[in-house]
């Protein structure tokens, strides 16, 4: 129950987009059309339910104070939780280029339309953010990790999906001031559906 | 032509025509996240510009000895140490705005606007100029964050880095706050009125 009101709460509430401005730049770039956002949309998903796990067992077992205990009792004093931002980006660069090379073997199809956007997910800063997130706020168990990852990943496919439909329709009906065409009025369209979005605060299951 | 490279463009040009986040579009999270205040926009402005300048430089010795096909790995390692000296210094230093930055210091790593320079500038060019495009760039970020950190700040809270700026009578008048101001989509909104200004004075970034 408790986490499947996180996950319910990780896409609307504390949605990557629309209340922490996470992932901002791929969504901007890539919001033209709705079948290239929602490609994009997937890999991002896919990409925090993998890396949100590892960075948790990582954290949980290597990396915060004392978690080195299991190695023996000598450990118990060592913190290493200075080197969580390497250690993660680290996870998350190799993981994108281990699903790279997976989707590659196994589905050229899929390879050949998420193609350009895979490596672009490396850096895009939801995936970093939800791992530091979760360090955070100290989830208690692999399975809340998922399930934030799982909320978190979804989302974010809704807003980029959302924004990719409406900027389609503006482009062809509607006639905006010339300095503010292209990313301004995208600014905006942002802001007016994050303020959308807030009329979920407060929701719980 | 690496010799011919102009250094007074490659300073100045980020800082308008050319600048990171209002014509590049790089680097936006940040600025959104972190704005509600003067005070953390300024340091968080400050840490990329390090951040920025360092990595650039790193990246530029190096860019001869790094194998293309493995070059955003070693980038995101230089950028990651980087960030990791600059999250301590501020721990030590300055640790409330720190809490306040929470993640943001670590998500610099995977700022657009580090991957983008060092991608577009740093993989090209001699050390020198790789410098003054870091700190260049920096600036013209840094520029933004405090234009939207300085409206947000004065008519979400009526203050300045902390110190009251709207007196006291105008609130005994009836005069209120703007709350929305301190919520996140309004950034937005402040960088959108920018890029429409800063478009209007400069006719050839409109795009059609």
């Amino acid at each position: 129950m408790e986490n499947l009101n996180l996950f319910i709460r990780s896409i609307f509430v504390d949605n990557m987009i629309f209340a922490y401005f996470l992932g901002m730049c791929s969504f901007l770039a890539v919001s033209k059309n709705v079948k290239t956002a929602l490609g994009l949309g997937v890999a991002v998903t896919f990409m925090l339910v993998v890396t949100l796990p590892i960075n948790y067992l990582l954290n949980t077992y290597v990396l915060s104070a004392g978690a080195l205990t299991w190695l023996g009792p000598e450990y118990a004093d060592v913190d290493l939780s200075f080197l969580s931002l390497i250690m993660f980006i680290a996870v998350i660069a190799s993981m994108t280029q281990l699903v790279e090379m997976a989707v590659e073997k196994f589905s050229p199809s899929l390879y050949a339309s998420l193609g350009i956007f895979l490596p672009l997910i490396a850096v895009n800063c939801a995936i970093l953010g939800g791992s530091l997130f979760m360090q955070q706020r100290e989830f208690s168990s692999i399975g809340t990790a998922i399930c934030a990852g799982g909320g978190w990943g979804l989302g974010w496919l809704l807003a980029i999906t959302a924004i990719a439909a409406i900027r389609e329709r503006l482009a062809t009906y509607s006639n905006i001031p010339k300095p503010l065409r292209g990313i301004g009025i995208t600014f905006i369209l942002t802001a007016l559906m994050g303020i959308a979005f807030m009329s979920f605060l407060g929701i719980k299951l | 032509m690496a010799d011919k490279i102009n250094y007074k463009s490659v300073f100045f040009n980020p800082f308008s025509k050319n600048n990171p986040v209002i014509v590049q579009v790089l680097g936006i999270c940040s600025v959104l996240a972190v704005t509600a205040q003067l005070e953390p926009a300024i340091v968080m402005g400050m840490s990329v510009i390090a951040v920025l300048a360092f990595s650039n430089v790193i990246i530029s010795l190096l860019r001869n000895t790094i194998p293309t096909n493995i070059r955003i790995i070693v980038q995101l390692v230089v950028v990651a140490g980087l960030v990791v000296i600059v999250d301590q210094l501020l721990k030590a230093y300055t640790y409330d705005v720190s809490k306040q930055l929470s993640v943001f210091i670590g998500l610099i790593i995977t700022n657009c606007i580090l991957m983008g320079r060092l991608e577009a500038f740093a993989m090209a060019n001699s050390p020198w100029p790789s410098f003054l495009d870091g700190i260049g760039n920096g600036i013209g970020y840094t520029i933004i964050l405090v234009i939207v950190g300085f409206f947000r700040e004065l008519l979400g809270s009526g203050t300045l880095l902390g110190y009251q700026i709207v007196p006291q009578w105008c609130y005994d008048h009836g005069y209120v706050n703007n709350g929305l101001m301190i919520l996140p989509p309004m950034a937005l909104i402040v960088v959108a009125c920018i890029i429409w200004v800063h478009r209007l004075c400069n006719k050839d970034l409109q795009e059609d």
